[in-house]
């Protein structure tokens, strides 16, 4: 199966340029990472493809590799950071580091093996499309909606205050 | 001969007939973008040559024509300089990735009605202009990653103002046209152009920007966030050559140099493009029954003829506007942005949706 395939190899992706982001060998340039984090972004798009959610991938898209990570470099520019440097671990960082993703993988594995996945699901219907997603949002899930457009508008009018150099 | 063709195409399955059509329709979109992009450039010259009262390259082939083949063989035999202190990856990616999203958006462009059964359009997403704008988005990053891997002064101070300059301008564009989809109630360009057929008060076309006084305005904002979003005069502040000396681009030498500016010359025919089919009718004339999908081999080609010609007119803005201009300076070029052009998309939009709900109440 064609979508198979592209699972794989759009999933391995999404991994690889992850790690890349994070532990990258051979550049520990900020630059670098933030491009890397495009890719996993623009990749993860495309599983939303894969899963007709074509409204979510472009969306993705959009905002995140278009909006958010050119602003990620602008502050990266801007901040001029030099190349990370190879940091001395620590053990309680170590040991805090192992516990909680020994923890998430725990989680992780338990939930696998309780929901027997990939079997016995349903049949997935088609409900990318816009239409369809914004009667949800308005319906469904009108208050979630609502109250994250707040928790933006605060957001904005927190910036403002903050950048306003004499309050009157 | 024909006959064993088509017994070949019927003998296909419907995956091999669409993969089949698929890749010659995009082979022949990007050949024709191709062609556009060089004489395009030969267009500009000529243009801002006679505006200037100067005659302009004649000399190469009948009028001048074969200017871009010139052109071409010069960009590719020029010595290529890499200055050691660039950041080599990223400086031999952003040339790359100038040219990539208007290429990648010709996808979702309706160039056509239909040709022999074919829509002519590569992909009908029910999303398209989400996606023109996603990728249209990703087109920022060649120029800041052009001013950061050259790692000198005015490429980077090029790259920094494109960054502000495009991240402002589309946050405009993308809000200007929403009035449109408003309008239409769906995503997909082929309704956007289903919904401009006919003519109104008996001969003016049907096309958005004639349509209402609120879409005329998205036309009005997207219009000139498209020549921020472009880099063209009035707007090309990230390679203002007064104050940069060239700005992004100049630690680039050769070829390289080559595709930033065909990358340039790209972004102006999608954006014609888009704005023929938003806001333009798309492939559609109101006359003659010309709004109507093709029947016939002819009428397929002359619908791609009309929308190529009304992106040819396109184009012609573009360059009569860059020579007779001057450029903004930044600080107006960044009110204007966001001080005037931001509120008035929101405050179309708002007027666009009551206006509407208005009249279904009837």
């Amino acid at each position: 199966m064609a979508t198979d395939i592209l699972f794989y190899v759009l999933a391995a992706l999404t991994l690889i340029f992850g790690a890349l982001v994070v532990a990258n060998p051979f550049s520990r340039n900020p630059v670098t990472s933030a491009m890397f984090l495009v890719l996993t972004i623009i990749s993860m798009a495309g599983l939303f493809v894969l899963l007709h959610a074509f409204f979510l991938a472009a969306v993705q898209v959009l905002v995140y590799a278009g909006a958010v990570m050119v602003l990620f470099l602008f502050v990266i520019m801007l901040l001029d950071l030099k190349e990370e440097e190879r940091r001395k671990i620590k053990l309680m960082g170590l040991v805090a580091g192992l516990i909680s993703v020994g923890a998430i993988v725990a989680i992780f594995v338990r939930s696998l093996l309780a929901t027997n996945p990939g079997k016995d699901l349903a049949e997935p219907k088609a409900v990318g499309d816009t239409a369809t997603l914004g009667k949800m949002l308005f319906t469904n899930y009108l208050l979630p909606f609502e109250i994250v457009s707040i928790l933006l508008l605060v957001a904005m009018v927190g910036v403002i205050l903050l950048s306003k150099k004499d309050l009157k | 001969m024909i006959e064993s063709v088509n017994n070949w195409l019927e003998g296909l399955s419907p995956t091999q007939s669409l993969l089949l059509f698929t890749s010659i329709k995009a082979v022949a979109c990007f050949a024709i973008m191709m062609t556009m992009v060089a004489y395009t450039v030969v267009l500009e010259r000529r243009l801002c040559a006679w505006i200037q009262d100067r005659i302009g390259p004649n000399r190469v082939g009948p009028f001048g024509l074969l200017q871009p083949a010139a052109d071409g063989i010069k960009a590719f035999f020029k010595e290529e300089m890499t200055p050691a202190h660039v950041r080599k990856v990223l400086f031999t990616l952003a040339p790359m990735i100038a040219l990539i999203p208007a290429i990648l958006n010709l996808a979702v462009i309706p160039f056509g009605s239909n040709l022999g059964g074919q829509k002519m359009v590569l992909a009908d997403l029910n999303v398209g202009i989400l996606y023109t704008f996603g990728i249209v988005s990703l087109g920022v990053y060649s120029i800041v990653l052009a001013g950061y891997a050259s790692n000198s002064k005015f490429p980077f101070l090029g790259g920094i103002r494109s960054t502000a300059q495009m991240i402002s301008y589309e946050i405009a564009m993308g809000m200007s046209v929403i009035p449109i989809f408003l309008y239409v109630g769906s995503l997909n360009l082929s309704d956007v152009i289903t919904a401009q057929t006919g003519t109104q008060l008996g001969f003016l076309p049907n096309w958005f920007v004639f349509q209402t006084p609120m879409t005329f305005l998205a036309f009005c904002i997207f219009l000139v966030a498209s020549f921020a979003e472009t880099n063209r005069t009035p707007f090309d502040l990230p390679e203002a050559e007064q104050e940069l000396a060239g700005g992004y681009n100049i630690e680039y030498s050769s070829i390289k140099f080559a595709m930033f500016f065909m990358g340039e010359y790209a972004a102006m025919i999608l954006v014609s493009a888009i704005m023929v089919t938003l806001f333009f009718g798309g492939w559609t004339l109101p006359w003659f029954g010309l709004d109507q999908a093709a029947t016939t081999l002819l009428g397929g080609l002359l619908h791609i003829g009309i929308f190529l010609g009304k992106v040819f007119l396109f184009l012609v803005l573009f360059v009569w506007i860059r020579w007779m201009w001057p450029r903004f300076r930044y600080d107006q070029l960044m009110d204007l942005g966001w001080r005037r052009f931001i509120p008035v998309a929101l405050a179309n939009i708002l007027i666009t949706a009551i206006w509407l709900w208005w009249q279904s109440g009837k």
